[in-house]
């Protein structure tokens, strides 16, 4: 294995590797997202206006409320969902819509992951291993 | 996790495959957070708006509650939070007829669980508060936030299919706010001013959650002069947990856990100080027009006493613009024996019942109906609205119904 890896405290789902979206802002899929198009709505958000379908979003924290638990499942079944989430920090509803929707997950670094992970670098999510890797 | 006999059972399927499968969802989150065994609960409160839910959540709903073999119902008191619509106003507020069929299948799929459909946001108020030290799993960030912290109860955000899986198997992981060490306050707030309007609580409690910022952050607040009504701690827990995601605070001398400050906090808490300037500066970030399309009274739908304040101020008054005030199911037979719906709907406003506006496919009504600009008192739809397309701004009550009659909202 060869990259910068980065140890997750807590993982969840398959390995999955793609383009990462990364800004130092939170996730709810209610506040945030137009679910229909696929991209950041809320226009205060630092993502505004650009696509998640497919990337692998590096952010800070889970934020709002708990529809987040559905709606991954939801996003999911029309294919319309990031690739994997990897966060500073997360709360329950967004494990619990990780694991209903089956997204991976990786959340709890020892540095800030949004400051490590350039945006738009090929990453690779290996949750078995709790493992984040620029490739 | 460690598991006892009873959930082996479960696991092993003897239960049937409805709590097999709860169970399994319930150990994979309980894992995710080191969870080492699972914790009895008592009340289970259930978000599932159809939005939310889409198609996919609503056949996976279907699919439960066509088990025929094993336990396929609840085993504890589990209700839901507000529906995706009021039937009776689905029509004016341009929602589809498919909207609506969804969100039949939802009410009858959960039927078939055991779930009773109380559709309310505000249980601790209208259904049955929790006591302190009880386990719960609940929804809606704005009732765990009330349920611990006003309550001392004891639960974690559970998501619907978590919520779900808590009612059918009769308890929840033990991790997060169902241990002591969770519940002690990461950071201090000083407060130079108490708020005396909703809208005020409300500002107050997302300055607080910016401040907070993540779910695990637990503010104890000093400062507050004189005890807070139920009203006001409602908008204030419900925007801070809107804001912050913040699920547990304490307010020294008035929450239950919180008597003195050393109860929940080590002396060397970092600190932050939040005065009156700060909140109304949130307040006017979000007044970014004068006039308005719609005004929305909502998340958390309102008490019977919001409703008798609001009827005061529609006495009299010409609506120019909608005005829409929500609550739920409990109250609003009250609402309408007291007469407030009368004098509301008298006015021009509209009281609808069972469902949260922002639960409502929000951005098809603005689409369907043209509304943008809205007022409202509460911090929390504010907080929320801006990613539904629209412009959100927070004023009181009073001057709500102002910019309701003159279709103008005046500048604090």
């Amino acid at each position: 294995m060869s990259g910068k890896v980065f140890k997750a405290r807590h993982a969840m789902g398959p390995t999955v590797r793609g383009p990462a979206l990364v800004a130092n802002d939170g996730f709810s899929a209610r506040y945030d997202l137009d679910r229909i198009k696929g991209v950041f709505s809320r226009p205060a958000h630092k993502l505004a206006g650009q696509s998640y379908v497919g990337k692998i979003l590096v952010l800070d924290t889970a934020k709002g409320g708990v529809a987040t638990a559905w709606m991954l499942h939801e996003m999911k079944s029309r294919g319309i969902v990031p690739l994997a989430l990897v966060l500073n920090s997360v709360n329950p509803i967004l494990a619990q819509g990780a694991a209903l929707g089956d997204v991976p997950m990786l959340a709890g670094f020892d540095e800030d992951i949004t400051a490590a992970i350039p945006n738009g670098a090929d990453v690779e999510v290996n949750p078995q291993m709790n493992l984040l890797r620029i490739v | 996790m460690k598991l006892d006999d009873e959930e082996h059972d479960i696991l092993a399927g003897k239960a049937g495959p409805v709590p097999q499968q709860a169970l399994q969802h319930q150990i994979k989150v309980g894992d995710f957070f080191g969870a080492e065994d699972f914790v009895p609960v008592t009340q289970a409160h259930i978000m599932a708006d159809t939005e939310s839910l889409g198609e996919a959540g609503v056949v996976w709903l279907e699919g439960l509650a066509a088990e025929t073999s094993g336990q396929r119902r609840v085993r504890i008191p589990t209700i839901t939070d507000p529906r995706g619509t009021d039937f009776a106003k689905a029509e004016w507020l341009g929602q589809t007829a498919a909207m609506v069929d969804l969100e039949r299948r939802t009410i009858a799929a959960f039927e078939k669980l055991g779930v009773a459909m109380t559709n309310t946001c505000i249980n601790y108020q209208t259904i049955q508060p929790p006591t302190r030290n009880e386990h719960t799993a609940f929804g809606d960030t704005g009732v765990v936030i009330y349920a611990n912290s006003v309550c001392g109860a004891r639960s974690n955000f559970e998501g619907g299919p978590s919520a779900l899986a808590a009612g059918l198997t009769g308890r929840t992981p033990r991790y997060g706010f169902h241990l002591p060490q969770g519940r002690r306050a990461t950071l201090r707030i000083t407060v130079d001013h108490t708020p005396t309007s909703l809208n005020s609580w409300g500002a107050l409690g997302g300055v607080i959650g910016r401040l907070a910022g993540n779910y695990w952050a637990v503010p104890v607040i000093e400062g507050i002069e004189g005890a807070a009504r139920s009203d006001q701690l409602k908008h204030f827990g419900a925007s801070m947990a809107s804001f912050g995601s913040i699920a547990l605070y304490h307010l020294v001398g008035l929450t239950p856990e919180a008597g003195r400050l050393s109860d929940v906090a080590s002396p060397d808490l970092p600190s932050h100080r939040v005065t009156k300037a700060d909140v109304e500066a949130l307040q006017k970030s979000y007044h970014t027009d004068d006039k308005v399309d719609v005004v929305v009274f909502s998340a958390p739908q309102l008490s019977l006493y919001e409703l008798g304040d609001l009827a005061d101020l529609c006495d009299g008054r010409k609506l120019s613009v909608p005005m829409l005030a929500v609550t739920s199911p409990q109250v609003k037979p009250d609402s309408d024996r007291m007469g407030y719906t009368a004098r509301i709907e008298a006015a021009g406003g509209s009281v609808l019942s069972g469902m949260c506006f922002y639960q409502s496919y929000a951005r098809e009504i603005s689409e369907a109906r043209g509304w943008k600009r809205l007022a409202t008192n509460s911090a929390k739809l504010v907080n929320i609205l801006g990613g539904y397309g629209y412009r959100p701004m927070l004023a009181s009550m009073e001057a709500c119904v102002d910019a309701a009659v003159s279709g103008r909202l005046e500048r604090i």
